[in-house]
């Protein structure tokens, strides 16, 4: 265990040192932020439709998917894990007394939430601050803000399990590009990403709220805005515990089956 | 032109060597922007409207700015390719041929995959254009070839403009990305939507609006000006201030590679 978590710490720290890229990333949520708010602002005064969302709640939804973008972006990958698997190097780290799964899972939960953690507070702060409609509301509910803390920490490995399952399906394309594109496009549409999914049509909504998209972005932003109440909210962490365990599961077994057979490219 | 048409040819072939990746890659990039697209479609269902405008003109705003972007993108990659020709020092060998510089980074890459989103925008402007029941005139047909040209010129403008940047700041400079993906996202909307600020702001300084919004109201008929169709060639002139910012950029640059 202690090793797992000294590889946490070094994939932490490194990417605390790229405080420019991180300044730029913050500018660019931002205006995309208010962007997107117009857009919402447009279709909320016709006023003509039902709508399924408070304002005042999806500015807050808005708000929170521009600021933990990289902790939620899937298409992000480790270009060095999957460098390793492309060009052999992968082999010195089968030789090495750890498991291979157990340290890339640390290593890939651990940049996620290095990069936010770099960029969430300001991009927060200023939505927070600015005056109008677009400002974002302080937690409303105590307990339902320590709620919001362990779902987002269950999308954090449910997201990190994913991409486990790319870079293990990257073993038998080798070109990762592909596969990643395709994955990573479903699931920003299923996860909320392009909209809420609040704003789906009425069956597509229930089916892609069960799939484990939606747990890792598009449920835990709404209990922030309490647009589930208590009871809903648990039951939502219970459904990210599910998909927690099945798709560690499932990429850990598929990780396996690779590794049996694996060819090492390269020399 | 000649060489820019031989590394085309080079690039395609390529391409051509990784099939699958490139299939997967394709259709990708279909499922990118259909997604963004169909977002549109939940919203517009529920909403009925958008300040007036109805399905057709947020089919036709999407499927232009689409296409220009990325008919722009095909020719225009090398220029995102830029920051890692800084980097390594690669650049140093394009000064040193006696060709054209910009020329030289537009050839270096060509995307091919991007036929997945083509096909889209292609499938989408003929969709829309038939469901507005547009009254065809030479001047409308006129309008549809000058805002493609205007389209493809700005947003090659800008790729120029992002790129000249490393010459100063070696890193890539992600807030260009709202100029670029940024306008595909939220150019599914007329800018008009935007606001009063913003329309400005697109009209003056970058004119997207001169290739969307103002010509796509004189081919649905909500205009009858004429000078309307002359208005996307405008766009063209943002690749002047683009040249001259790369022209700056290429006279300080200080090779960093080795």
């Amino acid at each position: 265990m202690k090793q797992y978590i000294a590889f946490f710490r070094i994939r932490f720290i490194n990417f605390l040192q790229y405080k420019t890229a991180a300044w730029a990333a913050v500018g660019t949520q931002f205006i995309w932020g208010m962007l997107e708010l117009i857009v919402y602002s447009v279709f909320y005064d016709e006023g003509i439709g039902i709508f399924p969302m408070d304002f005042q709640a999806l500015v807050d939804y808005i708000w929170l998917k521009q600021a933990f973008l990289s902790f939620f972006a899937l298409w992000v990958l480790d270009s060095d894990i999957l460098e390793s698997i492309r060009d052999g190097s992968v082999a010195y780290e089968l030789c090495r007394p750890i498991k291979l799964y157990e340290m890339w899972f640390s290593k890939c939960s651990a940049s996620r939430l290095s990069k936010c953690s770099l960029r969430f507070i300001p991009i927060l702060l200023a939505a927070m601050l600015i005056p109008g409609r677009f400002r974002m509301s302080l937690p409303a509910d105590l307990q339902l803000f320590c709620l919001f803390i362990v779902s987002m920490a269950a999308a954090l490995l449910i997201i990190s399990a994913c991409c486990m399952l790319i870079y293990a399906i990257t073993f038998y394309l080798l070109a990762p590009n592909g596969i990643t594109l395709v994955i990573s496009s479903l699931a920003d549409f299923l996860s909320g990403a392009v909209i809420p999914l609040m704003f789906f049509p009425e069956p597509l909504r229930r089916i892609a709220e069960l799939l484990p998209f939606a747990s890792m972005q598009d449920l835990p932003l709404r209990i922030y805005g309490g647009e589930l109440a208590y009871m809903e909210a648990v039951h939502v962490i219970l459904l990210q515990l599910f998909w927690v365990i099945v798709l560690i599961a499932l990429g850990k077994w598929l990780l396996k089956q690779v590794l049996k057979r694996v060819v090492v490219q390269g020399g | 032109m000649k060489l820019f048409f031989r590394y085309f040819l080079m690039e395609l072939k390529s391409a051509m060597e990784y099939k699958l990746s490139f299939l997967l890659v394709a259709l990708g990039q279909f499922i990118v922007s259909f997604s963004a697209f169909l977002g549109a479609v939940f919203l517009l269902q529920r909403f009925t409207s958008i300040k007036g405008y109805s399905m057709e003109m947020i089919m036709l705003c999407t499927a232009s700015i689409l296409l220009q972007y990325t008919l722009a993108e095909c020719l225009g990659r090398g220029f995102d390719n830029f920051p890692s020709l800084v980097k390594s020092g690669k650049f140093d060998r394009i000064l040193l041929r006696p060709q054209n510089t910009m020329l030289q980074v537009m050839g270096s890459r060509f995307e091919f995959t991007r036929i997945g989103r083509l096909l889209q925008a292609v499938i989408l402007m003929a969709a829309g254009l038939n469901s507005a029941n547009v009254v065809w005139s030479i001047g409308k047909i006129m309008t549809l070839i000058f805002m493609m040209i205007g389209g493809i010129c700005l947003f090659i403008g800008i790729f120029i403009i992002t790129a000249s940047f490393c010459f100063f700041t070696i890193e890539g400079l992600e807030i260009f990305n709202v100029f670029t993906n940024g306008a595909v996202e939220f150019g599914k909307y007329p800018i008009a939507v935007f606001g009063k600020r913003i329309l400005q702001f697109c009209t003056y300084i970058i004119p997207y609006a001169l290739i969307q919004y103002y010509p796509l109201l004189y081919l649905m008929g909500k205009s009858n000006q004429t000078l309307l169709i002359w208005v996307p060639l405008l766009a063209c002139l943002f690749l002047l201030p683009a040249v001259l910012i790369w022209q700056f950029g290429v006279k300080h640059y200080k090779s960093c590679g080795s």
